[in-house]
């Protein structure tokens, strides 16, 4: 049984039969979010048919969402991972590339309407490459001085500086607005037959993002694949040991900090376009912990996990809101004259607290793990039980 | 002297762990360094191999002083240590540990001779190539250490504590394969609580007591001190 199962492991099947694979998978996400196409996707069940797609907010917003979740969850990925930095602020660098897109590309920018820095608003695509970088110097900025400490102040500072910018955004209005946000963001470029591709439909940003999810794993697997990927893992597995064998350990925790914050602010800048309007409440504190769910039940230290989880963490919710609504379930009750609020949506943290629960307890190296990841687990059990 | 060190104090926090320490080894020498618990052993291993940084004092590697000197500068130079509790990686396989051990080399050829030369030394590894260091027993993982620091071709080899948690017969064999790596030209700073072994083995030792050195001798000399008898080898 378990041979079989090495067999058909993906990575132990021949070349054209995993490239093939491959292909057919990227075809089918690419039609995925084609009403014409999901409308076929769903589970027969006896006399109820359920359907796989969302009903509640059209599919190809959902699968939006789903990709900067992902992309946010790769990022994040390599800082714990890969690295094993504990890293609790994560959508701040993400709001790092929004707002720098938001500003750079907005007329009701203060940067135009106020300061005059700007003579008129920047396309998207000139702001994107500026937001990454932005970000990836909040990442080294931030990591320079915690980086040298170890395990939980890490955790903390990374924290504070996640709420740091949401409080600056929401109470600073010099330049970023405070709550009324700034409006009439840029787009990405292009037009088909003179209508502009990108504009409020979801379903050119999905593309879009999709392709940069691609192009990021390849970067990101090159990357672990070499010998700063090895520096990496050592610097999980042991740091002292991994500072014993030669490996520079502050540089490379920096390295894996900027590499995760240069992405989640790509997230960041792709999310803001289709978005048009950014101000602090996409922010909250609960967001990064989401992804941070998100790599930890996919699967840390193993990108097709990060990929699995932040897909599982948005798209879960939103289809299980479908079922209730093909089945007729109500969203709200009303208890003693209030009104609660029951959407899996709504709830999603509190279903996810269990769900994560569960997993961390009957598979703590997450669904879909890295093959080291789970040895190392088992020895750190092993090691707790000889404590004992 | 390959390694001198001078009068060198360390601190954790307030508390001062050395207190002006002073040892050297010699070029091809196995030195060994004694001492209870506590004593600071360990956190003179760390201050050579730049782990721990020192509040004062100075040291010498090779004519050079590598007091600030990053510690993974210090392996480029030629210290490699096997560190306290082995410190495997328990997720690599066995090679894979290795491999970590020449990660500041790039000479592939040189390294492959040094992978044959290490499973030499330990036929048991080679026998676990691709086997989770995790999961590999004790006397295993200490065998893991010593070869993966041997990986990276040191001119000083650090092994801190290699006995620890092994079996009598294990012990034995650890020894034995110190003495071989000494043979092959490494030389050798071994920090032990098994005094037996590591003084009849060494050229010369150090007695160590809260944070300070308080004799030194040759190997032999000091197995037949009726103080160091008494304090370490239960015996009057």
């Amino acid at each position: 049984m378990s041979a079989l199962r090495e067999r058909l492991r993906i990575s132990n099947l021949p070349k054209p039969a995993r490239y093939s694979l491959g292909a057919l998978g990227l075809v089918f996400l690419f039609l995925l979010p084609n009403k014409w196409f999901y409308e076929y996707l769903g589970i027969p069940l006896g006399f109820a048919y359920i359907p796989l797609y969302t009903t509640k907010n059209d599919m190809a917003s959902v699968l939006f969402i789903c990709t900067w979740i992902i992309l946010l969850s790769l990022g994040l990925n390599v800082v714990v991972g890969y690295a094993g930095l504990l890293d609790l602020g994560f959508f701040g660098f993400f709001a790092v590339g929004a707002y720098v897109v938001a500003l750079l590309t907005s007329p009701e920018s203060k940067l135009l309407t106020e300061y005059n820095w700007l003579e008129s608003p920047w396309p998207w695509l000139v702001a994107v490459p500026i937001g990454i970088a932005l970000s990836l110097l909040a990442g080294v900025l931030l990591g320079w001085p915690t980086l040298r400490l170890r395990g939980d102040y890490l955790a903390i500072v990374t924290l504070g500086f996640a709420e740091m910018i949401r409080i600056v955004a929401k109470q600073q209005d010099w330049i970023l607005n405070g709550d009324r946000g700034i409006p009439e963001v840029g787009h990405p470029p292009g037009s088909v037959g003179g209508e502009p591709l990108f504009s409020f439909d979801a379903k050119p940003y999905y593309w879009l993002a999709l392709c940069v999810i691609i192009l990021a794993v390849f970067l990101i697997r090159n990357l672990v694949r070499s010998r700063v990927g090895r520096a990496w893992v050592a610097i999980r597995e042991d740091e002292d040991a991994a500072e014993l064998m030669g490996v520079p350990t502050f540089r490379f925790k920096l390295w894996a900090f900027a590499i995760g914050a240069a992405v989640g602010g790509l997230s960041g800048t792709l999310w803001a376009g289709q978005a048009n309007f950014v101000n602090s409440t996409t922010f909250s504190l609960e967001n990064s912990i989401l992804v941070l769910s998100a790599v930890l039940l996919g699967g840390a230290g193993n990108i097709a996990g990060a990929i699995l989880g932040g897909f599982l963490v948005i798209y879960i919710p939103e289809w299980l809101r479908s079922v209730g609504d093909v089945f007729g379930l109500p969203e709200t009750v009303t208890v003693g004259g209030s009104t609660y609020d029951i959407s899996p949506t709504s709830l999603r943290f509190a279903i996810f607290g269990i769900v994560l629960i569960v997993v961390m307890i009957f598979r703590p190296q997450g669904l879909w793990p890295n093959r080291r990841r789970a040895a190392e687990i088992q020895h750190r059990k092993k090691e707790v039980a000889v404590g004992e | 002297m390959l390694l001198e060190i001078d009068n060198i104090t360390l601190l954790y926090g307030r508390i001062q762990a050395l207190h002006g320490v002073s040892l050297n080894v010699g070029q091809g020498e196995v030195v060994a360094l004694i001492g209870a618990n506590g004593a600071g052993k360990t956190t003179i291993m760390r201050a050579i191999s730049g782990i721990r940084p020192v509040a004062s004092g100075k040291i010498t590697f090779n004519g050079e002083d590598i007091t600030k000197v990053r510690a993974d500068l210090r392996v480029i130079r030629g210290i490699s240590q096997s560190p306290e509790g082995r410190g495997v990686f328990p997720g690599m396989t066995v090679q894979e540990n290795l491999d970590m051990g020449a990660y500041t080399r790039r000479d592939t050829k040189e390294i492959a001779a040094d992978l044959e030369r290490v499973y030499g030394l330990f036929p048991r590894l080679k026998e676990r190539r691709k086997q989770a260091g995790g999961t590999m027993s004790g006397g295993e993982q200490q065998m893991l250490a010593v070869g993966r620091a041997l990986m990276s071709r040191p001119k000083l080899l650090l092994l801190d504590e290699p006995s620890m948690g092994l079996a009598p017969l294990l012990i034995q064999q650890i020894f034995e394969i110190i003495t071989e790596i000494s043979k092959q030209g490494t030389t050798i700073l071994v920090v032990e609580q098994n005094a037996q072994q590591a003084l009849s083995r060494a050229d010369r030792a150090y007695v160590m007591e809260t944070g300070r050195i308080v004799k030194e001798g040759n190997g032999p000399a000091l197995l037949d001190d009726p103080a160091v008898r008494e304090a370490y080898l239960g015996a009057a």
